[in-house]
């Protein structure tokens, strides 16, 4: 909301402060200000001048000269705008005066533009006449003034006089951001209530009369509310014999600094009393209201209402209109219809000022698909005393301009007002909650200056009926801290029970996932959540794969992010080809991020959300480098995968190479898979390369990881060293031989390693050449060659068993 | 014989003394004290020494020897310094060459302002507790006291799944979950992912992260609340950081606040960081609305408490001057190193 700081003042006349000094005190009262504007930035030596005489320049068609009277002299100025005249009394800037831009209207420049006295085709100019976009605005705001040339004032100007003083350009219009539940400064005088409370100056509100002309509303028009629960409050006055002009040229000024055009005296006091008091208004020709008479009801499904902007917009029951006795007239809080639409030749106006439920009006506004400055007021649940305050402001300004006859008294419909809030005072409860030692005697100024009444006999507080936000003694006390200030407020920290800070397990877990996938070279990337149904084709998921049943978003910001993640591979998929494509080598990334299982579809509880540890590399790497990150990575989190883990290559995944992909087991359990990425998914996300992933599923590891460590002793008596070398079946794989050596080696088995494995020449057709290295060592004794031969003889027989043969 | 061995000792040290190389010393020690050697010889002789003078000889041979050897160990020790001080000499490197790196990977900008927080308020007492992305409209909404037809359910730009199940705009709905489970005090933060249906652009992103804060105990004041976000604050940005507290609304808060930090870059005169206003918004915050503590059953009577919610993205671009939030979600490895 933007409103002139003049307006402000004229509610709170003592207020004297700077801009700056304003918008930092406001703001810590809670009324904040984004920012303001001078209007008079860089207007410097600009007075009213009047045109004395005006000759042709000797030398140029275009340009005339000048003589122009700036109260002490007369002073010559060259000019080549059209529109001048003798006796006109313009903006003169004299010399080494600025003005704020140039006389096209573009965008101003920061320093403004400065005015020096010189020549024109040799004749001297001391000065410049300026327009409207040189005075740094335009004609939307002084409609006044003409479309090409100089500003020119009324009769009234004072030649000689502060120029800038005389376009009401000495101000300041000031920014406000008001929050949700300060419905009153959404207003001039909510704003100014604060302002006066911020600066503890007196709030004056303007004093509203209305004469009247003696007649009786009634006559002219009746009004039945049919929906009281969505229109709790309706004021209806008629003003007669209309003579629509120009409003005076100070309400054109507010106006304008606030961001509305003048447009007419009828408009303008609606547009002004509604940022005056916040309560939008409409005015009907009331010679377009049948039978001169206003039902409020709700629409028909399907009925089609054509409103004043010309669009044809479709109904439903819970639309609220405004109609005649034959036909709706308005969207009741949003906009007028075009059928009773004002126009220049009204005589007769009928204002409406009315209160709607503030739900129903956001609700059908974004129904409609209209959403106005009234619906806007409206939607925030307005006071219904503002309506009929309101509706006397205008009449009483209609009275004022001379634009207009008002019927003497006012329909209104009102159903039962709500009760004001009474809370007991109780100023001990207040600092107690603030952490403040406030007297009662500064508690009861600042409820004096915020209008919230206290009964010093029962000791309660009432709140006034504008401040719909003071419910409960936290909202009193926050009234208290806000103008005693929050600044004020001391410092201090909780006491009471200490509490134990505590990272819980899975998260120590994701962040031992972060440091092994760092340590490994791999860095953190982040994905959304939301992606494509279409990721599930180019991950060629099989049409019953149930990764396929995805929660679906009901309103997304598109397809592209229309279904909750089911897998992570996409998003590690596309971010691994964003940096292919932009040339990037060797990458390694990792992500910790949910991926969403529906329990049912469509979703009856909330789904199962799983934290999913994926890592995706390309480059210099193959599998076995993944491999080599998923191990480091469990047995860091004390996972034993040397006895328990396994590797399936029946994974089934169709996203992965057919004969390089294998779940990761930990007993019977799958807790992930690795691969490497399947061509065609690589050409679907545009990656020409290879490139290998690994996801692990954290809550599957979560009942197996542990911190936990136990020391064994460190082996005291000498290893025995066997290597055997063996010719293998190319069909058999090391997991198979390892689990030979693993089950048949005996207790004093240590470990064993595969050092050697090859395939080609030397070998036999199907066959592939490995040698392992195994090791044998007792806890309690140096072993004998028979202890050591015993247990060789026991692996070899079980190797020769699955078609192995043994090398010399 | 006293002359015989001090001639072999005179003769034995000339030439350790002439030596140029480990292998002559060695040659030395062969022809003196090998078992072939001079005084070997000399011991070997001593059949032909009366009885009575063996032991005087024998004493005299040994301390021959043992002369003979001490020069010959010193002369041993200072050529092998000398020989292994050539050696270095050859094996001078360039240490301006590369280095040899591991190319350890990078955390994420996010989670590293993530895991800052999470230090200073373990530090603190509070525990870190996690919260569903997808939630009941009542944890997001009606428990935090925005009921059906309160506007800011539109302000938020909710995702919905179904009427009743949507994509927390908030991380505050971890708040009633923690209430919920009963006990008191409470002291914990909450970080995790929420969203809002913006467009993504430089400054907007349809899903973000935030850290919830909640603290409930008795007697726990607004003075508490602003002592332990200064604090964070401190540690956060840095010893000389100052906050200013702003009124502010917020439907599960009351009063409301938001919190201002000193600007970190000019420290408050004002620059173009700051829009030169000397002050940067970093949270919301307020104490926990009495009607937020009956609906997860606490009694507002005897319980106060205080919240906060801090916008991860928007700590991590201010700390490392990030102009572009969709570089945080684009997962480029030139942007990712650079943490």
């Amino acid at each position: 909301m933007n409103t002139a700081l003049s307006w402000i003042k004229a509610y709170v006349p003592d207020l004297t402060c700077t801009d700056q000094e304003y918008m930092d005190a406001m703001t810590l009262t809670g009324t904040k200000v984004e920012g303001y504007t001078r209007l008079d930035k860089n207007l410097e030596k600009i007075v009213v001048g009047q045109i004395q005489k005006i000759e042709k320049h000797p030398d140029a068609d275009k340009l005339i000269v000048c003589q122009v009277d700036i109260g002490k002299e007369v002073i010559q100025i060259v000019t080549g705008a059209p529109n001048v005249k003798e006796g006109d009394k313009v903006p003169v800037v004299l010399d080494g005066g600025k003005v704020a831009g140039g006389h096209d209207g573009g965008p101003l420049p920061e320093d403004g533009i400065k005015i020096k006295a010189g020549k024109l085709r040799g004749v001297p100019s001391n000065g410049m006449m300026c327009s409207i976009e040189e005075l740094g605005s335009d004609r939307n705001f002084y409609p006044e003034a003409p479309e090409m040339g100089i500003y020119i004032f009324g009769d009234d100007a004072v030649v000689g006089s502060d120029a800038v003083e005389a376009l009401g350009l000495h101000d300041t219009v000031f920014e406000y951001e008001i929050t949700s539940n300060r419905v009153d400064c959404y207003s001039v005088i909510g704003i100014a209530r604060e302002a006066a409370a911020t600066f503890r100056k007196p709030f004056v509100l303007p004093e509203v009369t209305v004469k009247g002309n003696g007649e009786n509303v009634e006559d002219y028009i009746s009004v039945e509310v049919q929906d009281q629960e969505l229109c709790p409050r309706y004021c209806a006055r008629v003003c007669k014999n209309i003579k629509i002009g120009p409003s005076p040229k100070w309400m054109q000024r507010r106006l304008a600094a606030s961001g509305i055009r003048p447009i007419n005296n009828l408009v303008d006091i609606t547009n002004y009393v509604m940022e005056e008091y916040g309560q939008p208004m409409h005015a009907y020709d009331l010679d377009t209201i049948a039978g001169h008479k206003i039902i409020v009801r709700r629409a028909k499904d399907g009925d089609v209402f054509r409103t004043l902007d010309g669009q044809d917009r479709k109904l439903d029951k819970d639309v609220l209109m405004i109609c005649d006795a034959e036909k709706e007239v308005g969207l009741a809080g949003i906009m007028g219809g075009e059928n009773s639409m004002i126009t220049d030749h009204v005589n007769t106006v009928l204002f409406e000022a009315a209160t709607f439920n503030g739900a129903n009006i956001r609700k059908s506004a974004k129904r409609v698909g209209l959403r106005t400055d009234a619906s806007g007021k409206f939607e925030k649940g307005l006071d219904p005393n503002s309506a009929e305050a309101a509706i006397n402001r205008a009449c009483q300004l209609i009275e004022e301009f001379g634009c207009g006859e008002v019927v003497s008294g006012m329909v209104d419909i009102c159903g039962e007002m709500k009760e004001k809030v009474v809370l007991p005072f109780e100023p001990e409860r207040y600092n107690k909650l603030l952490g403040t030692d406030v007297s009662e005697q500064e508690m009861l100024e600042i409820f004096k200056m915020l209008e919230v009444e206290y009964d010093a006999q029962k000791r309660t507080l009432t709140a006034p009926t504008f401040r719909q936000d003071l419910l409960r003694q936290c909202d009193i006390a926050e009234e208290v801290a806000r103008f005693y200030g929050y600044d004020k407020i001391p410092t201090t920290l909780p006491t009471g029970e200490a509490t134990t800070g505590k990272l819980p397990f899975k998260l120590r877990i994701e962040q031992k996932a972060r440091d092994i996938a760092e340590y490994c070279g791999f860095s953190q990337g982040m994905c959304y959540s939301f992606e494509s149904p279409k990721v599930f084709d180019k991950l060629l998921l099989a049409a019953n794969d149930p990764a396929r049943k995805a929660i679906t978003i009901a309103n997304p910001l598109g397809e592209d992010f229309s279904i909750m993640r089911t897998l992570s591979l996409n998003g590690m998929l596309t971010s691994l080809a964003t940096n292919y494509n932009r040339r990037n080598k060797d990458v390694r990334l990792y992500e910790l991020g949910n991926i969403y299982l529906p329990k049912a579809l469509p979703l009856t509880e909330l789904p199962e959300e799983r934290m999913q540890f994926t890592l995706g590399m390309y480059g210099d790497c193959d599998f076995f480098d993944m491999k080599g990150v998923v191990e480091e990575f469990l047995e860091s989190v004390g996972m034993q995968m040397h006895k328990r883990g396994a590797y399936d290559p029946k994974a089934g995944r169709n996203y992965l190479h057919p004969g390089r992909q294998a779940n990761i087991l930990y007993g019977d359990e799958v807790i992930g898979y690795l691969g490497e990425v399947h061509p065609e998914v690589c050409d679907n996300y545009d990656l020409k390369t290879r490139a290998y992933v690994a996801v692990i599923d954290i809550p599957a590891i979560l009942p197996h990881a542990t911190f936990d460590r136990k020391y064994e002793g460190i082996a005291k008596y000498p290893a025995v060293l066997r290597d055997i070398s063996m010719v293998v079946p190319k069909a058999v794989m090391a997991g198979q031989i390892e689990a030979v050596i693993a089950q048949r080696g005996g207790k004093i088995l240590e470990d064993y390693k595969l050092f050697d494995i090859y395939e080609g020449n030397q070998i036999k057709e199907g066959f592939k050449s490995m040698a392992y290295s195994i090791t044998f060592r007792a806890k309690d004794r140096t072993l004998e060659e028979a202890d050591v031969a015993g247990a060789m003889k026991k692996i070899l027989n079980g190797l020769e068993g699955m078609g192995i043969e043994l090398r010399s | 014989m006293k002359e015989k061995l001090e001639q072999i000792k005179a003769e034995a040290l000339r030439q350790i003394e002439a030596s140029d190389a480990l292998e002559k010393l060695n040659e030395v020690r062969v022809n003196y004290l090998g078992k072939k050697g001079e005084l070997t010889a000399v011991l070997k002789g001593m059949k032909d020494v009366a009885p009575e003078d063996r032991p005087k000889v024998g004493q005299l041979v040994n301390e021959t020897r043992e002369e003979i050897e001490k020069v010959l160990e010193a002369s041993v020790k200072k050529m092998e310094r000398a020989v292994r001080e050539a050696k270095l000499k050859t094996e001078v490197i360039d240490v301006t060459l590369p280095a040899k790196k591991n190319n350890v990977g990078h955390r994420h900008p996010n989670t590293i302002a993530l895991e800052e927080a999470e230090r200073i308020f373990i530090g603190m007492g509070y525990e870190v507790v996690e919260g569903p992305d997808v939630e009941k409209d009542y944890y997001n909404f009606e428990a935090l006291n925005i009921p059906a037809d309160h506007p800011a359910k539109d302000e938020q730009d909710t995702f919905y799944i179904t009427g009743d199940i949507l994509l927390r705009t908030q991380t505050s709905s971890t708040q009633v979950h923690e209430m919920e489970k009963g006990k008191l005090p409470i002291r914990m933060i909450a970080p995790g992912r929420v969203f809002r249906a913006d467009e993504v652009d430089a400054t907007h992103s349809p899903s973000f992260h935030q850290i919830e804060g909640l603290v409930i105990d008795k007697n726990i004041t607004f003075a508490d609340l602003k002592g332990t976000l200064a604090e964070f604050a401190r540690e956060l940005f840095g010893e000389d950081t100052k906050v200013k507290f702003r009124p502010h609304h917020f439907p599960f808060t009351e009063p409301s606040a938001e919190m201002d930090v000193s600007c970190f870059k000019c420290g408050g005169k004002g620059c173009r960081f700051c829009k030169g206003e000397g002050w940067i918004e970093i949270l919301g915050c307020g104490m926990v609305h009495p009607h937020v503590l009956e609906m997860s059953g606490i009694d507002p009577e005897q319980y106060t408490g205080f919240a906060f919610g801090v916008g991860l993205e928007r700590i991590a671009l201010l700390k490392y001057e990030i102009d572009d939030m969709r570089l945080l979600y684009e997962n480029d490895i030139r942007f990712l190193k650079q943490f």
